[in-house]
């Protein structure tokens, strides 16, 4: 009958109705977000061959994100209303500006490089898409912990530095597979440091959520998810000393290495499902709550 | 003219609480659990059916809100009897309540009304309904400004501009907020906008027979569940007031309760607070992650560069 | 008690809820745990059919503790009266009164007659022709003899109804309540108790009740019970008592008012019986009563008679006496029913009702309409009644080939109330409009214009007939007003003819303006007053708010737009109020006339201290003491010397089906005067102790739920009702569930030698098993609402019981039988016939 936790068991707040395209952009948002800054270190350091890798794989990331969004909305005309107003209390409008912003400029940079016309409107673009790229790969968690999901709004404190490395981790795993080793540098180094934020910042959210509240990374397929991102990142990171010197071994290590991002932002993406749909995740920590707060006033 | 904006994220946040601000008062020792709320609710809204299933949850067969059911009745047994054995020879265990004899059952203080047997087990009947926070998570995500706050000071989706985004779902610290099926569209209470602005009761308050829905200005339906509560509390020790609280985490409700029990027994959260509440301190979190991952870039990229 | 009034008339409990705001006690005496009970100040689960022994418990306590309302029960009650010196009670004679003939199955009343009195001459002839009930319409039976009869003022002869009653409940002691209702002691004290208290001249208690009292073999008896209580304690006639029947539709009470049975005209004017009753001073002669106001039964008639034939009517024709139909017995629906299969009967309507759902043995009911003729249903969808043919239960077992029935069915649409202007008439005798607010879409029509235009075209037929039978049709006053793209009969014009006119032509405006000569016309006598100076008293609303508390402005209501009956009893016999608290209606000594809140249901300048002299006549006869003025002798009845089958007393009975035997009357389970109808078609399962009873071990009992209304036309055609109750249920409690292995949610089948239904289990600790005479009794609940059409369908309750019904309305028991149940779905197909059969030997 009535469970002590809620009405006959049942959720207390509502799971995402998001399908699995919002994981996918997740990811996808994340990839192209953090490779524009990449685009602006390799020009930096002379590097183009980096740069057109990474360029590209931002170009492809603002294709692919609008499919995916509108894929969810289920109709390309809704997705103009995203662009009715600008909310900054609403992490999915001030998103939707970015992607929009970030998108125009790597398209113009990408029309400029791959047609070498107006090179210089090209390279500021080039410039804008970096400075806003990091802000496409983290608002995305800001949005998650920006909702009632235990999982996700108690972790609001660790989950853009998890998205941000996951995102340079993915970029850089990228843009290993389409750069020449000799190029590619930048690359190893910034998914090796990617891998290693990531998995950092994941240890201190693990440790912030607890044991009831980080509970649902370990059911599942969030946990399916975990295990396979994890074993890809640590096979990727492995590989990455044969990646200075064997071409296969550097796109093996780039492939485990998004493989690795995208499971990992599936497995978050799943966790906060499993977080909203058992009612202890959000009655126990309230309950909690309150009567610490009874407490201390009494 | 009272403002919010003390842990607001932004002014969007913020809102200027109309003098008549309307809510619903719903008193749940008056529900005798007919559902003329849900059905009355459907009907003036145009709302689905939510599917043929027999649940056996006590007389509960529809659960929970939803993008089609905006006023939900919910059903709790509480009888604590105990349970006998099962064969006619041996007699059933006494019946507690029963222990005083005559005497426990007459004897009582007039003064306090009608006996009330809580020990002889209750049925606790409750219609919840969107709370229409006075600090609403919905409304602060939504990203097209589909939901709107009303002149009524209620919370309300424009159907022409919702794009089905469904930010708002997991965004309520209530699971109010749901994906209609058949549009796509978030919906929930209205309050019944349409009547509201023809000067009639929402449709759900108009039916109930007894009264357990109340609708009116919030402050003098405040006022009304304070004394309410004074005059219930010793025939219903258990009694207690849900979301009056303008300091709670969400600024108090536009709708709340007469509870007989906690919260959570009925599906509603001890201690609800909006998400954006939080939103500040997000931002910031994720400007610190933006920033550190560019500048993670830049580091990495010395001596990168070709010879 | 005998009502679940939170789930079925959720509108009328706001009351009972805001009384308990204001301090009130509710008490629900009900066998299951309902919503009603979750608003009650206690529950108190007792056996189901067992609310005599309960009600006669009472009546123990109040007698046996002095806790009468004396001066109430002494000048207002027929406590003093002396009862003939033949009279033997049931008592002292196992279980039976004086005058029982145990061929027939039916008493002789003779012995039962207030002493020097003559019985009735339509008494015991019930062999002959209707029952006393149909006899009396419904009303109190008149009195001839010596009048007026014998009394004892002091209460103490022991003859005297007063000490009678006192005999008679004796043996119904707490420890007996117990026994046989499995309330304990205290919890029956308390109630006992709580009712006393709360009663006397600064206090009333009322009873409410619905067909949970009715659908017994012993159902009239239970309201008796009630009304004895209500007499002793004082509380009919006054604000805050009285017994509250809820009616089970929004005007039941106005199709009894205006009837849809057969064996009363409206008003409560017996039917006229084709023996007795050859001519309208015959009729009058036998029907009305020389003492009260059954005393002008000739000016209702005949003003009936005039509304009915207008100008046909006149005193050369006795008013068209000849042409009403006649009845010579029982034509009750179960009677009907085996008139059909015995090919009797040959055509039927049924309209707005689902008797294949509704009523006790639907198997009985399919058979019977597949032997018909023809067979007209209308209603708002297409019910079982109407598609049984097709798809009922013997279809899917392969007992009836659709090949092989012959009858032919018209279905006709019928508008819903919102389609169509009218009136209900509640329990409360409270007429209320409702107006038209779209025309009814596509073929659907009112009722008013089917029977109008249905009028319209027999007579045209019959136009040019000599026969001079077809007089009765043709003379009729058919005309009325239409309007409406369907021409719609004008119901406001109809409410006009029920009120009647007089010779003027203009509105009357209470019954007492009507007259024998045919000068007047009145649809129902009752009624006059309603359409008062051409205004439909119906469709008053002025708000509560802005009259008193009695709100005379809202509605109308019969008779006389009074709101309480007999409220002469509200005041004491020199005609002050009893108390302060409780003042309704008193006399006004200054305005020498009766006034107060209320319309007072009394002469009006009739003062308390009148006598009536040598000779008076009908509400002459009348007292100024004596408030019931439509009995015979002015008092309320606690004992029924005519007018009722089955004794002047109630008395406990068991169920036609029950677990156990009768522990007050071990000679007599059952009323012995119920009628059976002992066919192979309505088997009954072994009852009590009888051998092979032990294979239906558990009580079983239908209800309804706030979610659907009846047999579901209604409801399981509308989607968001279907979805709140979507499947055909049960409910046992966990003991049951344990000892049988129910499980929670899944399916059980219910067996008793009639059927075998499904249905989803809900184990709930709301159905609280019972200790009674040493072992315990489980019971089953069962919702009666589904059926095989409509969004959501199920099996059907009712199929599960037989046919047995109270002597008095033959009404059927289906809130007590014997059934078993066991886990998982029924069977299907044929094999469900052999399972059967197999459940009958």
């Amino acid at each position: 009958m009535t469970t002590p936790m809620s009405y006959y068991g049942r959720p207390v707040i509502k799971a995402p109705t998001w399908r699995w395209y919002i994981g996918a952009y997740l990811f996808v948002g994340g990839l192209a977000g953090a490779s524009t800054p990449i685009v602006l270190a390799a020009r930096a350091t002379r590097n183009d061959t980096l740069a057109r890798a990474s360029l590209g794989a931002a170009c492809a990331g603002i294709v692919v994100s609008p499919i995916l969004l509108i894929a969810d909305l289920r109709d390309p005309k809704r997705f103009i209303n995203m662009l009715r107003v600008f909310k900054i209390t609403s992490p999915m409008s001030v998103g939707s500006w970015i992607l929009t912003f970030f998108g125009a400029n790597v398209a113009v940079a990408a029309a400029s490089e791959w047609t070498g016309i107006a090179t210089p409107l090209g390279r500021t673009a080039e410039v804008l898409a970096a400075l806003s790229g990091p802000a496409l790969a983290t608002y995305t968690a800001a949005l998650l912990a920006d909702t009632a999901v235990p999982v996700w709004h108690d972790a609001r404190h660790e989950l853009p530095f998890v998205f941000a490395g996951g995102a340079l981790a993915s970029a850089a795993s990228c843009a290993l597979i389409f750069t020449p080793i000799a190029d590619a540098k930048l690359a190893r180094r910034l998914a090796t440091l990617g891998a290693i934020v990531e998995f950092a910042t994941l240890e201190r959210m693990k440790k912030r959520l607890g044991p009831l509240v980080g509970e649902p990374y370990r059911l599942g397929g969030s946990s399916r998810y975990k295990q396979i991102a994890r074993m890809t990142s640590a096979l990727s990171l492995a590989l990455m000393r044969g990646a200075k010197g064997n071409r296969t071994l550097a796109i093996a290590s780039g492939l485990l290495g998004i493989t690795s991002a995208l499971c990992e932002r599936f497995s978050i993406f799943e966790a906060g499902k499993l977080s909203a749909n058992d009612p202890k995740y959000t009655v126990a920590p309230q309950l909690a709550r309150r009567a610490q707060r009874e407490a201390q006033a009494s | 003219m009272k403002t919010f904006d003390d842990t607001a994220a932004t002014a969007q946040a913020t809102y200027d609480v109309p003098e008549d601000r309307m809510g619903f008062f719903t008193d749940t020792t008056l529900c005798i659990g007919c559902k003329a709320c849900e059905v009355a609710c459907k009907e003036w809204n145009e709302l689905q059916e939510d599917g043929y299933n027999f649940t056996a949850e006590s007389y509960d067969n529809t659960s929970a809100l939803g993008g089609n059911t905006w006023r939900h009745v919910a059903f709790i047994e509480q009888l604590p009897r105990p349970v006998g054995p099962a064969n006619d020879a041996e007699p059933l265990p006494p019946i507690p309540e029963l222990d005083g004899g005559v005497a426990s059952l007459l004897d009582r203080d007039a003064s306090v009304g009608p006996m009330q047997f809580d020990t002889m087990g209750r049925w606790l009947m409750s219609s919840d309904v969107c709370k229409h926070c006075t600090r609403a998570a919905c409304l602060d995500v939504c990203p097209t400004g589909a939901l709107v706050r009303s002149e009524f000071g209620t919370v309300v989706v424009q159907d022409d501009v919702c794009n089905g985004c469904g930010y708002c779902v997991p965004a309520c610290p209530f699971g109010v907020i749901a994906e209609q099926p058949q549009s796509g569209h978030a919906a929930k209470c209205t309050m019944c906008y349409d009547r509201l602005r023809d000067g009639e009761k929402p449709a759900c308050a108009k039916s109930c027979p007894t009264e357990s829905i109340q609708f009116g200005n919030l402050d003098e339906l405040r006022a009304r569940a304070d004394e309410r509560l004074a005059n219930v509390v010793a025939r219903f020790p258990t009694a207690r007031l849900y979301g009056n609280d303008e300091d709670d985490g969400v600024g108090g409700f536009g709708a709340f309760f007469l509870l007989l029990d906690k919260p959570h027994v009925y599906g509603l959260p001890p201690d609800p607070i909006v998400t954006t509440r939080d939103l500040p301190s997000i931002w910031r979190t994720t400007a610190y992650s933006a920033l550190a991952l560019s500048l993670l870039v830049v580091t990495a990229s010395i001596g990168t560069g070709k010879a | 008690m005998g009502s679940n009034m939170a789930e079925n008339h959720p509108v009328g409990f706001q009351w009972v809820v805001e009384a308990r705001e204001r301090g009130a006690e509710v008490i629900h005496i009900d066998p299951r745990y309902t919503r009603t009970s979750a608003i009650a100040t206690m529950h108190v689960p007792l056996r189901v059919g067992s609310d005599i022994a309960f009600l006669g418990g009472i009546i123990n306590y109040i007698i046996a503790n002095g806790r009468e309302f004396r001066p109430y029960v002494e000048h207002y009650t027929n406590a003093a009266t002396i009862v003939d010196e033949r009279f033997v009670d049931a008592d002292t004679n196992d279980g039976v009164f004086s005058g029982f003939d145990e061929a027939e199955r039916s008493y002789d009343n003779a012995s039962w007659q207030y002493d020097g009195m003559d019985p009735h001459p339509s008494s015991g002839q019930r062999s002959g022709g209707a029952a006393r009930g149909e006899a009396h319409g419904a009303h109190g039976a008149p009195l001839t003899g010596s009048a007026p009869p014998h009394r004892d003022p002091t209460l103490q002869h022991p003859r005297c109804i007063f000490q009678l009653l006192k005999k008679h409940y004796a043996r119904y002691t707490p420890e007996m309540v117990a026994n046989v209702c499995g309330v304990p002691e205290a919890q029956f004290l308390a109630v006992a108790e709580a009712l006393c208290r709360n009663s006397g001249a600064e206090r009333t208690t009322a009873f409410a009740y619905a067909v949970g009292w009715t659908h017994h073999t012993t159902g009239v008896q239970y309201i008796r019970a009630a009304a004895i209580v209500q007499l002793l304690l004082g509380n009919i006639g006054r604000p805050g008592g009285g017994i509250l029947a809820l009616r089970g539709h929004a005007s039941i009470q106005g199709s009894t008012d205006i009837p849809t049975l057969y064996n009363i005209l409206p008003g409560y004017l017996p039917m006229p019986h084709a023996a007795m009753h050859q001519s309208l001073q015959h009729y009058v002669d036998t029907v009305s009563s020389k003492t009260g106001y059954w005393g002008y039964t000739k000016e209702y008639m005949v003003s009936l008679l005039k509304a009915y034939y207008g100008d046909a009517a006149t005193t050369a024709n006795d008013f068209g006496f000849a042409y009403l139909p006649r009845i010579d017995g029982d034509h009750s629906v179960f009677t009907s029913i085996v008139g059909m299969i015995e090919k009797k009967v040959r055509g039927y309507f049924i309209v707005g009702e689902n008797p294949v759902i509704g009523n006790v043995n639907g198997g009985m009911h399919r058979k019977a309409l597949a032997s018909l003729d023809w067979l007209v249903v209308r209603d708002l969808f297409e019910i079982e009644s109407a598609s049984f043919w097709y798809d009922g239960p013997e279809i899917e077992s392969g007992v009836m080939k659709t090949s092989e029935i012959g009858t032919e069915i018209f279905f006709l649409p019928a508008a819903a109330h919102t389609e169509k202007s009218g009136s209900f008439t509640n329990t409360q005798r409270l007429l209320q409009w409702h107006h038209q607010a779209v025309e009814p879409q596509g073929d659907a029509r009112s009722d008013l214009w089917f029977y109008y235009h249905l009028g319209v075209r027999i007579r045209e037929k019959l136009r040019d007939s000599t026969d001079p039978r077809d007089r009765a049709i043709l003379d009729l006053a058919w005309t009325y007003p239409t309007s409406g793209t369907n021409a719609d009969p004008d119901s406001d014009a109809i409410l006009r003819e029920i009120n009647g006119t007089g010779a003027d032509g203009k509105e009357i405006s209470s019954y007492t303006d009507l007259r024998a000569d045919g000068s007047t016309s009145c649809g129902c006598w009752i009624y006059a007053g309603c359409y008062k100076d051409g205004i439909n008293g119906a469709a008053r609303r002025k708000p509560g708010s802005e009259q008193d508390w009695v709100a005379r402005e809202w509605g109308w209501a019969w008779p006389a737009n009074r709101r309480i009956l007999y409220n002469r009893a509200s005041a004491a016999p020199d005609g002050t109020p009893w108390s302060e608290r409780k003042k309704y209606v008193w006399w006004d000594a200054g305005q020498k006339k009766w006034t107060g809140y209320d319309e007072p249901d009394f002469m009006l300048h009739t003062p308390p201290d009148y006598v009536p002299p040598e000779g008076a006549e009908r509400e002459e006869t009348l007292s100024g003491t004596d408030p019931f003025i439509m009995q015979a002798d002015g008092v309320g009845w606690l004992f029924v010397p005519d007018g009722i089958e089955d004794g002047p007393l109630p008395v406990h009975y068991e169920p036609q089906e029950s677990p156990v035997e009768n522990a007050l009357h071990p000679a007599r389970r059952g009323n012995p005067a119920r009628q059976f109808y002992d066919r192979k078609d309505n088997p009954y399962n072994p009852p009590g102790d009888a051998p092979g009873s032990d294979r239906f071990p558990f009580t079983m009992t239908t209800y309804r739920i706030t979610e659907h209304h009846t047999t579901g036309g209604m409801s399981r055609n509308v989607p968001y009702l279907s979805e709140l109750q979507p499947e055909m249920f049960c409910e046992v409690s966990p003991e049951l569930a344990e000892l049988r292995g129910l499980e929670h949610g899944g399916y059980a089948t219910i067996v008793t030698t009639r059927s075998a239904i499904e249905a989803r289990v809900m184990v709930t600790k709301r159905m609280r098993p019972l200790r009674i005479d040493g072992r315990t009794v489980y019971d089953v609940g069962l919702p009666y609402h589904w059926g095989s059409n409509g969004i959501v369908t199920g099996d059907a309750a009712n199929e599960l019981f037989a046919i047995v019904t109270d002597p008095n309305v033959h009404i059927h028991e289906t809130k007590a039988a014997t059934c078993d149940i066991r886990p998982g779905r029924r069977p299907r197909g044929a094999v469900l016939a052999t399972f059967l059969e197999a459940q009958r030997t």
